[in-house]
């Protein structure tokens, strides 16, 4: 973790109608860093991390990712992100291998790094029989580990990721945060959104949204004094019990 | 362009791994083409047939004697009067009336000729043909016979009438119909649930992050849908010409440049109706809808389009296949050139480049 900010925000905001779904979001997240996005259903995260992905425009604000103007340099952000959404999404008629070199295709990864990149991914996750099976036949965590594999297979600067560990049993979403660290380590900055709060203790640094605001933003360890709270559960509990925006509002 | 390569490739992939759907896609063609050509267009049993004898001589009563014998005709009854048999037609009870002239056989004895009018029931051009044509060799036989032994040439002279649809158009063409029908059909449904799949995976949303571009996501969602197209066309047309005796009379390379076109033009339909959807299935159901049904109604090869009212003349000229399905006609039957149809070939062109312009503005880069 460096002192560069890679994504810098001021008073991002989304509006649909009357409805303001994130309001004036402000933050600075360092070359590196994991960086939670906290929040109950329906708080606006996915849409804050919409907008800072490309795929959706803002109402109001500004934002850089990379350095990169969020509204006229979105070619420049989509090749130094990479992104995985809250739904599993790599295709599941394809096999292992040939989703990876897919996704490395259109990211422009050149054919030569392409076949050892795809080697020692495969090496590295352990799926090194399952390569010519289908996608839709590996088990969920499997599909996980896979997709965050994909999302920085192209070594981005930066990987959004949205929910990743969904559903996923406590072992293998262990290992997920392994990948995670690695990728980290690597000089990749995270950008996640959780609901489990002991996840919330990997970052190194959290937000809470609250109705489409961010009610804190500091290292859980701050977080935790501040609401004089024993663990993240019990901050989001403080934060997020006033909260007046369920999902089914959206 | 490396790029592009890529993603078709993949959608190969996705296209050769869904084998009930390849199935069908092949397997349609050969069951609608077999199916029309042998089961729908067969010889005719039964049909109903009125007889106006206003001779009652020996010579009409052994036709009759041959139309009842016939397993082609069913005899009603008999109607004197021009009234009573438009009656008949206009309640679709019969198919065919056959009318002798008073003094048949005088004439036939006297002059050496006689005639016999046949009216048919045109709406339906397949059958009405059929059925005169099995007329007139009935009545073709009888002369025969009657030629026997005589030194004098004796003569029944048919003289048929079509009615309600005196062109008699889309008679054996349904070949061209089909054809239109299974590009149409394979191109629209396939590319517009193709594309609206990956929105309902959630893999869209990774290809519209990536610097991939979304343009190109589209286009190269038609490339695969293209060659099955045409390969489709092929199989139908082999099939058409080996089994169904199909002339094509014209050159083929235009055939196969029109059918392009049309392809083309489905295409860009099917983009258009998957940018416009979120669920496969409102895709599906748009596509047969404003498809299928449109195709089959206001092509001309089932129904002819000069019997509709005004309206819905007007209406088939939306419809891509109309246009199709005269270039395929001219070309395949009537062996013209591009002088011919360069009319319908520049409709198609426009009704393309139309959508396709629609559906790139319509496409959407961003989710929200």
């Amino acid at each position: 973790m460096t002192n560069e900010v890679v994504i810098k925000t001021d008073k991002l905001t989304k509006q649909y109608g009357d409805f303001v779904a994130a309001n004036q979001i402000t933050l600075e997240v360092y070359q590196g860093e994991i960086f939670g996005f906290l929040g109950a259903n329906g708080a606006g995260k996915t849409t804050a991390m919409r907008m800072l992905c490309g795929l959706s425009t803002p109402s109001s604000g500004s934002a850089t990712i990379g350095g990169f103007d969020i509204y006229k340099e979105t070619e420049q952000i989509k090749k130094n992100i990479g992104y995985m959404s809250q739904k599993f999404s790599l295709y599941e008629d394809l096999t292992v291998m040939e989703n990876i070199r897919f996704f490395g295709g259109i990211y422009g990864v050149p054919d030569k790094d392409l076949k050892e990149r795809m080697r020692s991914l495969i090496e590295t996750l352990g799926l090194k029989s399952e390569a010519d099976k289908l996608v839709g036949s590996l088990p969920l965590g499997w599909k996980q580990k896979l997709a965050f594999s994909v999302a920085i297979f192209h070594e981005p600067k930066i990987v959004f990721l949205d929910e990743p560990t969904g559903g996923v049993d406590p072992v293998t979403r262990r290992q997920f945060w392994d990948l995670i660290y690695d990728a980290s380590d690597k000089g990749i900055t995270i950008f996640v959104t959780t609901h489990y709060m002991d996840e919330a203790e990997y970052c190194n640094r959290v937000t809470m949204m609250v109705d489409g605001y961010i009610k804190a933003l500091d290292t859980p360890y701050k977080l935790k004094q501040q609401f004089s709270a024993d663990s993240m559960d019990d901050v989001f509990y403080e934060l997020a019990r006033n909260a007046k925006r369920r999902e089914d509002q959206l | 362009m490396k790029q592009f390569i890529t993603f078709v490739r993949k959608e190969f992939y996705h296209v050769f791994r869904d084998q009930k759907t390849l199935l069908l896609l092949f397997g349609m063609p050969v069951a609608q083409i077999i199916l029309f050509g042998f089961a729908l267009t067969n010889e005719i049993k039964n049909s109903k047939v009125l007889i106006c004898d206003h001779a009652r001589d020996a010579a009409t009563q052994n036709i009759l004697q041959r139309f009842e014998a016939s397993p082609s005709f069913n005899i009603e009854k008999n109607i004197l009067n021009h009234k009573g048999i438009e009656q008949e037609f206009k309640k679709g009870k019969i198919r065919l009336a056959v009318i002798f002239p008073a003094n048949f056989q005088n004439d036939l004895n006297h002059f050496n000729k006689a005639q016999v009018q046949l009216i048919a029931d045109a709406s339906d051009p397949n059958t009405a043909t059929t059925l005169t044509n099995y007329a007139s060799s009935i009545l073709m036989d009888y002369q025969k016979e009657l030629q026997e032994g005589q030194a004098q040439f004796m003569s029944i002279k048919t003289d048929v009438r079509m009615i309600y649809n005196p062109e008699l158009k889309g008679t054996t063409n349904f070949v061209p119909g089909v054809i239109a029908l299974v590009l149409l059909l394979v191109c629209v449904l396939m590319t517009s649930i193709s594309i609206v799949k990956e929105k309902e995976t959630g893999t869209m949303e990774l290809l519209l992050v990536s610097p991939f571009n979304p343009i190109l996501v589209v286009l190269s969602k038609a490339v695969p849908y293209f060659f099955l197209s045409l390969i489709n066309l092929t199989v139908i047309l082999i099939l058409s010409t080996t089994l169904m005796d199909m002339p094509i009379k014209g050159s083929i390379f235009l055939l196969y440049f029109a059918s392009s076109l049309l392809i083309l033009t489905a295409l860009s339909l099917g983009l258009l109706i998957s940018n416009s959807t979120d669920s496969q299935q409102a895709a599906m159901l748009i596509s047969l809808m404003g498809m299928l049904i449109p195709t089959m109604m206001l092509t001309g090869f089932m129904f002819p389009l000069e019997n509709m009212p005004l309206a819905l003349q007007y209406i088939s000229n939306l419809v891509p296949s109309k246009w199709y399905y005269t270039i395929t006609k001219s070309v395949m039957i009537k062996g013209m050139g591009i002088e011919a149809i360069w009319k319908e070939l520049l409709v198609l062109t426009v009704m393309t480049l139309v959508l396709l312009t629609i559906s790139i503005k319509k496409f959407k880069i961003r989710l929200a």
